[in-house]
């Protein structure tokens, strides 16, 4: 796929949406405007983490995936399959019956990240034993995470481990394998992630922490869900596929990883806002006692991804019954020469930052907290604008103006119309005196 | 001043759980104005200490932050018990905290010190009975 900067997969679609508020607050990066009725994404601030899919009530969010049609582009398919899908269906633990059917769908054949997981987890342990990263060490798995701290906390790139994802190592071997299986050129094999969240789309697009990805294509858990389910029922011939432990199917849900990660003093969170709060203690220096610090987007990781079919609770309980069910370790050997460090840490997005210009950014600062001060403070975002502090900063910036709040215009009426009748009574007396 | 930034904030004495509030404030304000990471880094950690340092000895006090394009000049002012020795109050690992803060994960004798490895400079006027006031400054270049 190609590098794009600012490509998203998180959309809007103008016709459905109804220019509600709904999305406004919940997105973590302020990326969201209401403007003329209908929500803008700001695509410098959108880190992909679909909060606006889960809230919006006329589903006007959309996360841009690729359809089953791009099997049609490679001679030999694999599909790429992430832990939490698994928990999607009722018959978890029988991983090979979901696995063949999968190639009953088209693909060729079949990859767990579970194994790439485990890998990560491998790596992790060592280098936090070696001791020389910066600590508390933060986990690389979450796109949407990674550049929340771009976006919002570039004081702790330093701490992310730089590690691959679980996804882009076990896309390198899927690939490899393919490569080896069937004598094909690279090119011609298609690694086809499925997906529980848009944020993976991204970091697959634009890379995030690696040069070139090794996924060719990301389809949706709820696209391959209804698919499957179909042809789930009536399968004769069960393959086994299954290769890998619970100890990376475990990633799929929170905990695992930050279990995973062998850290006595280690922390998961789940449910960006939650991720929010920790890195910002982490900023103040608060959490020097943790090692490791597991940080994801969605409420119980993975399998509450905003392309997931089933409900978190439900898929979390069907991962637990799996991993008691299945062996620790993966079978097989992960190949040595897939890179599991990332190529570069995640770019820093000043898109917070008024002005490139100090200077201007200080007098546009000033300006901001005095209107700040006249704004009612309500944050009802009825003026399309988060809350009353980010209506100021719009202000500053030049895209909106004070009277966009409905409190302010309502106190300019009042005002006017307190003129108008003013004017009338005397108008009326000056009539009265003429008549007279 | 022309460009210059003012802020002033209460700390309130009674709640530590609103500690860090003040901090978090002002990383916003800074990040805004695109400061290098490396400093807001520093103002949060030294904000965030003297604001616990407040709460837990001299029970709240006021915090005045002033921001030019060059430097962030911080006071923090509080009619507390004062420091009776101030070098030892500046060791690591000196503390004054009772058990009952200790317990709370507080009062680990880092809190000036840390301030101080944050700060370019650092002043601290105190008197016993009286209060504290430290006044610290950081460069942005």
């Amino acid at each position: 796929m190609e590098k794009e900067r600012y490509w998203h997969s998180v959309t809007l679609e103008r016709d459905t949406c109804k220019g509600c508020t709904n999305c406004l607050k919940p997105c973590p990066t302020q990326a969201i405007r209401v403007q003329n009725g209908k929500a803008k994404i700001l695509k410098e601030r959108c880190i992909d983490c679909g909060e606006c899919i889960r809230v919006c009530p006329y589903h006007a969010k959309k996360a841009v995936t690729d359809q089953f049609d791009i099997l049609k582009k490679y001679r030999y398919t694999v599909a790429l399959v992430a832990p939490a899908f698994y928990g999607q269906f009722s018959k978890t633990e029988d991983r090979d019956l979901i696995l063949t059917a999968l190639t009953l769908l088209g693909f060729d054949d079949v990859y767990e990240v579970a194994r790439g997981a485990q890998e990560i987890s491998k790596k992790t342990r060592a280098l936090l034993a070696e001791g020389h990263l910066t600590t508390p060490v933060i986990s690389s798995a979450c796109p949407a995470v990674s550049k929340l701290i771009a976006v919002r906390f570039p004081n702790l790139i330093e701490n992310i481990i730089p590690l691959r994802s679980p996804m882009e190592v076990s896309a390198e071997a899927a690939k490899g394998e393919a490569v080896e299986k069937t004598g094909l050129a690279p090119e011609e094999i298609g690694i086809i992630f499925i997906s529980p969240c848009p944020a993976k789309v991204t970091a697959v697009k634009d890379g995030v922490t690696v040069k070139h990805s090794y996924v060719d294509g990301v389809i949706s858990f709820k696209d391959t869900y209804l698919r499957l389910a179909q042809k789930i029922g009536n399968i004769e011939n069960i393959k086994k596929l299954s290769r890998s432990g619970s100890l990376g199917i475990r990633w799929a849900t929170s905990g695992g990883e930050a279990e995973g990660s062998g850290a006595e003093r280690k922390i998961s969170v789940d449910g960006i806002h939650n991720v929010i709060k920790v890195l910002e203690d982490i900023e103040d220096d608060k959490l020097s006692d943790i090692l490791y610090v597991e940080a994801l987007a969605c409420p119980g990781g993975c399998v509450g991804g905003p392309l997931t079919a089933e409900n978190n609770f439900v898929a979390r309980s069907r991962i637990e019954r799996l991993c008691k069910a299945i062996e620790k370790e993966a079978e097989g050997d992960f190949p040595d020469a897939v890179d599991r460090m990332w190529d570069h840490p995640p770019q820093y997005r000043p898109v917070m930052k008024l002005s490139d210009d100090v200077r201007k950014a200080m007098q546009m600062a000033i300006a901001l907290e005095e209107i700040e001060e006249r704004l009612p403070g309500l944050d009802c975002g009825s003026c399309g604008s988060p809350c009353c502090r980010a209506l100021a900063e719009d202000i500053v910036r030049g895209y909106a103006k004070e009277s966009d709040c409905i409190f302010v215009m309502r106190e300019r009426l009042k005002e006017l119309l307190g003129r108008v009748a003013e004017t009338k009574s005397s108008a009326e007396q000056e009539e009265d005196k003429g008549e007279s | 001043m022309d460009n210059e930034m003012v802020f002033h904030y209460m700390v309130d004495g009674d709640d530590f759980t609103l500690a860090g509030e003040t901090s978090s404030k002002v990383k916003k304000r800074l990040k805004q104005l695109g400061l290098p990471p490396e400093v807001i880094r520093k103002v949060a950690i030294a904000m965030y200490e003297a604001e616990i340092n407040m709460v837990i000895h001299a029970n709240g006090g006021t915090i005045d932050v002033a921001v030019s394009p060059e430097r962030i000049h911080i006071v923090f002012a509080d009619t507390g018990p004062g420091i009776p020795d101030v070098e030892k109050a500046m060791q690591e690992g000196y503390s004054t905290a009772s058990n009952e803060v200790r317990e709370l994960g507080f009062g680990a004798g880092m809190g000036l010190p840390n301030i101080k490895n944050c700060s370019d400079e650092m002043k601290i006027d105190t008197v016993v009975g009286k209060g504290t006031t430290i006044e610290l400054t950081i460069y942005v270049t």
